[in-house]
C-alpha cells in the first residue's frame, strides 16, 4: 500500500546548524504517527518543511507516491496537507465558520474579482456545522466568536478546521500541551475519529501517555536524525523515553 | 447565521441580538449542561455566574447605544429646543463630516491601525477641488478630483506603512498629517479659495425638509460600507487581518493589499468629507478639518469598536459620531462653558476605552467558565 505521505532523506540546514539530517518518514491513510523528541530534536523543523513553512535543502516528499514540490504553506494545503500549529492560528473575533473558511471563503459570482464576491454565509455555516457534527464536536454556540470559547474548544475547532480541508494529511503540533485532562480527552477522541475517517495524522507531542493511547507508530528524533521507531505501548514507553534522551544504545 | 463579522450590518440589529442569545444560551446551559444528580449543585453556581457574565457582556456591547439614548433623553428634558426638527437637522449636518471620517477610521481601526491624517487630507482635497473649479472644471469633475486627492493620500499612507515595512501606521500618518496640511496651505496661499460648484454646495448646505443632504450621503455610505464589511470577501479579510494578522497571512488572506485598501478607503472618505465641508463653506479651505482626525478616532472608540482591532461595525462609528454631535449641541443649548466640551468628550473616551478593557477581562472569565462547564 502506498503511503499517504513519504519523506525521504529530508535535510535542512540553518547556517552551520544541521537541523534535519537525512530523515525518512512514512504515514499511511488511517494511521496516527507520533513524532517524538526533546526540544531541538528537529520535530518542528520537519513538520515545517512538510507544511511549506521551510523548504528542504535536500530530500523528497511524496504524496500518495507522487513526488511533490512544497514551496509554501499554500502549496502544502493545495496538496491536501493541513497543519495545526501550537498557536492554533484562530481568529478570536470571528465565529467558527468564518475561522474555517478564512482565506478560502466560499463566495460568488465568479466573474467578480475575489475581494468583491459575496460571501455564501449560509453555505459556509452549514458546511461547518456538518463537519463539527461529523467529528462529534459539540460547541455551546456556533454563532459565538471563537474568542469566547475555552482552550479545549478552540483546539478542537482548529483541528476540525484542518480535518475539514485536509484531503491527505493532518499535522498536529502539541495538540494537548495547553489543556486540562478533560479537554485533552476531547482532542484525543477527535484524533481517533480523524484516523477512522482515513486521514493520515502526524502528532507531535511530549505527553507520552497521550502518544501511547492514540499513535499507531512513534518515530523518535534526536539532534536532527531519526533514531528509532517503536509501536507505542505501555511496554515500549521506557524504550521510547530512552531513545528520546539518548541514554540507551 | 448571526456572527461577529456579519454583525457589520446595522448597529441596532447587531446589538439587539445579544439579549435573546444570552437568555437562550443560559437556559440551554441550565437545562442541558451536565448530567443531573450530585454534579448539579456545584455546576449550578457556575451556571448562574455564566448567565451573569453573558448579561454583563451584552450590556457592554449595548453600552454606547444606551448612553446615546440617555444623552438624547436627558438633553431633550433639559432643553425644549433640542428635539425640534430645526435643531435635529442642525446636529445631523454638524455630525455628517465626523461620521464620514469615522466610518473611514473604523476600517483602519478594524485592522489594528490608526489614521491621523484624515483632517489634513480633508483640507488638501478641499483646496485641490477649489483649484480645479477655478480652472473651470464642472461639478462632477471637481467631485472626482476631491475624491481622488483623498484616495491618493490614503494610498501613500498604506503603501509606506506596508511596503516601507513600518511596525505601526502611527508615524506615517503623522507625517502625512503634516505634509497634506502643508500642501493645502501652500497651494492656497494660506487663504480660503472662494467658490464651489453648485452640486458641491448643495451637498453641504441643502436639505430635503429638515433632513440635510449630507445625512443621506452619510446613510448611503454607511449602508455601502456595512455591506462590504458583512457580506463581501473583502470585509471578511479586513476582520481576519485585524483579528490575527499572522494567522491571516498563514491562511492565505492577502494581508498587505488588504491593509493598503483600508487606508485608501479612509482617504477616499476624507475626500467625501471634504466635499461636504467645502460645500458648506463654498470654498476650498486649507484650515478645514483641523483636529478632525481626533474626532473621528474618538467617535470610533466611543461608539464601541475595539481599539485592539478586529471588532466593531459601521453602527459603532455612527453612534460615536452622533454622540459627539449631541454632546456639543446639548452643551451649547444649555449654555455650558464651551471650554468644558473637550473635557467632557475626553472623559467619555476614557470611559469607552475602559469599557473595552472590561469587556476583554469579562471575556477571559467567560472562557474559563466555559472550560469548567464543558
Amino acid at each position: 500500500m502506498t503511503a499517504a505521505l513519504t519523506v525521504r532523506g529530508a535535510t535542512k540546514r540553518f547556517g552551520p546548524v544541521l537541523a534535519l539530517d537525512a530523515v525518512d518518514l512514512e504515514v499511511h491513510h488511517g494511521e496516527v504517527l507520533a513524532v517524538l523528541g526533546d526540544n531541538g530534536a528537529g520535530k518542528s523543523t520537519l513538520i515545517k518543511c512538510i507544511s511549506g513553512v521551510h523548504r528542504l535543502d535536500a530530500g523528497e516528499i511524496e504524496i500518495d507516491g507522487e513526488p511533490v514540490h512544497i514551496a509554501s504553506p499554500a502549496a502544502a494545503r493545495a496538496h491536501g496537507i493541513e497543519t495545526v500549529y501550537q498557536d492554533l492560528a484562530l481568529f478570536d473575533n470571528l465565529e467558527p465558520a468564518a475561522n474555517f473558511y478564512a482565506g478560502r471563503e466560499d463566495a460568488g459570482p465568479r466573474w467578480l474579482p475575489r475581494p468583491l464576491r459575496v460571501l455564501r454565509r449560509r453555505t459556509m455555516a452549514d458546511a461547518t456545522v456538518e463537519v463539527l457534527d461529523r467529528l462529534q464536536v459539540s460547541l455551546p454556540d456556533h454563532a459565538a466568536s471563537v474568542g469566547l470559547m475555552s482552550g479545549g474548544q478552540r483546539q478542537v475547532i482548529a483541528v476540525a478546521r484542518a480535518a475539514a480541508f485536509a484531503s491527505k494529511v493532518v499535522i498536529l503540533d502539541e495538540p494537548t500541551a495547553a489543556l486540562g485532562v478533560r479537554e485533552s480527552r476531547r482532542v484525543l477522541d477527535l484524533i481517533l475519529r480523524l484516523r477512522a475517517e482515513g486521514h493520515a495524522v502526524i502528532v507531535i507531542s511530549h505527553a507520552m501517555d497521550h502518544v501511547t493511547e492514540v499513535a499507531d507508530r512513534a518515530v523518535v528524533m534526536r539532534r536532527g536524525r531519526k533514531v528509532g521507531e517503536e509501536i507505542p505501548s505501555p511496554d515500549s514507553q521506557e524504550r521510547i523515553v530512552a531513545l528520546i534522551v539518548g541514554s540507551s544504545r | 447565521m448571526s456572527n461577529v463579522a456579519s454583525a457589520g450590518g446595522e448597529a441596532v440589529r447587531g446589538t439587539a441580538r445579544v439579549a435573546p442569545t444570552a437568555a437562550g444560551e443560559a437556559t440551554g446551559t441550565a437545562a442541558g449542561g451536565g448530567p443531573p444528580g450530585p454534579v448539579e449543585a456545584p455546576q449550578d453556581g457556575l451556571a448562574g455566574h455564566y448567565r451573569l457574565l453573558r448579561v454583563a457582556l451584552g450590556v457592554i456591547r449595548l453600552g454606547p447605544v444606551l448612553i446615546l439614548a440617555g444623552l438624547i433623553v436627558g438633553t431633550s428634558l433639559a432643553s425644549p429646543v433640542f428635539l425640534t426638527t430645526g435643531n435635529v437637522g442642525n446636529v445631523l449636518s454638524q455630525t455628517a463630516v465626523i461620521a464620514v471620517l469615522a466610518v473611514g477610521q473604523l476600517l483602519v481601526v478594524l485592522t489594528r491601525g490608526i489614521d491621523l491624517s484624515v483632517g489634513s487630507t480633508l483640507a488638501l482635497a478641499s483646496v485641490v477641488g477649489a483649484i480645479a473649479f477655478e480652472h473651470g472644471q464642472p461639478g462632477p469633475a471637481v467631485v472626482v478630483v476631491m475624491l481622488a486627492t483623498g484616495a491618493a493620500v490614503g494610498f501613500v499612507n498604506g503603501a509606506v506603512y506596508v511596503w516601507g515595512r513600518l511596525p505601526h501606521p502611527f508615524i506615517i500618518t503623522l507625517a502625512t498629517l503634516s505634509i497634506a496640511r502643508g500642501l493645502a496651505l501652500r497651494l492656497s496661499g494660506g487663504q480660503p479659495k472662494r467658490g464651489m460648484p453648485g452640486a458641491v454646495r448643495s451637498i453641504g448646505n441643502d436639505s430635503i425638509g429638515w433632513l440635510p443632504h449630507s445625512t443621506f450621503l452619510v446613510a448611503a455610505i454607511a449602508v455601502l460600507v456595512a455591506v462590504v464589511l458583512s457580506r463581501l470577501v473583502w470585509g471578511r479579510w479586513i476582520y481576519a487581518t485585524g483579528g490575527n494578522p499572522e494567522a491571516a497571512r498563514r491562511t492565505g488572506v492577502p494581508v498587505r493589499p488588504v491593509l493598503v485598501s483600508v487606508y485608501v478607503m479612509c482617504g477616499l472618505l476624507a475626500g467625501v468629507a471634504a466635499i461636504v465641508t467645502s460645500g458648506r463653506l463654498n470654498a476650498g479651505s486649507p484650515t478645514a478639518g483641523e483636529l478632525a482626525e481626533l474626532d473621528s478616532i474618538a467617535a470610533v472608540i466611543i461608539g464601541g469598536a475595539s481599539f485592539l482591532g478586529g471588532r466593531g461595525h459601521v453602527g459603532n462609528a455612527l453612534v460615536g459620531a452622533v454622540m459627539i454631535g449631541v454632546i456639543r449641541n446639548g452643551m451649547n443649548l444649555l449654555n455650558v462653558d464651551a471650554f468644558l466640551q473637550p473635557i467632557v468628550i475626553g472623559a467619555v473616551i476614557v470611559l469607552a476605552v475602559e469599557a473595552d478593557v472590561l469587556r476583554t477581562w469579562l471575556e477571559n472569565r467567560f472562557r474559563v467558565l466555559q472550560a469548567a462547564l464543558a
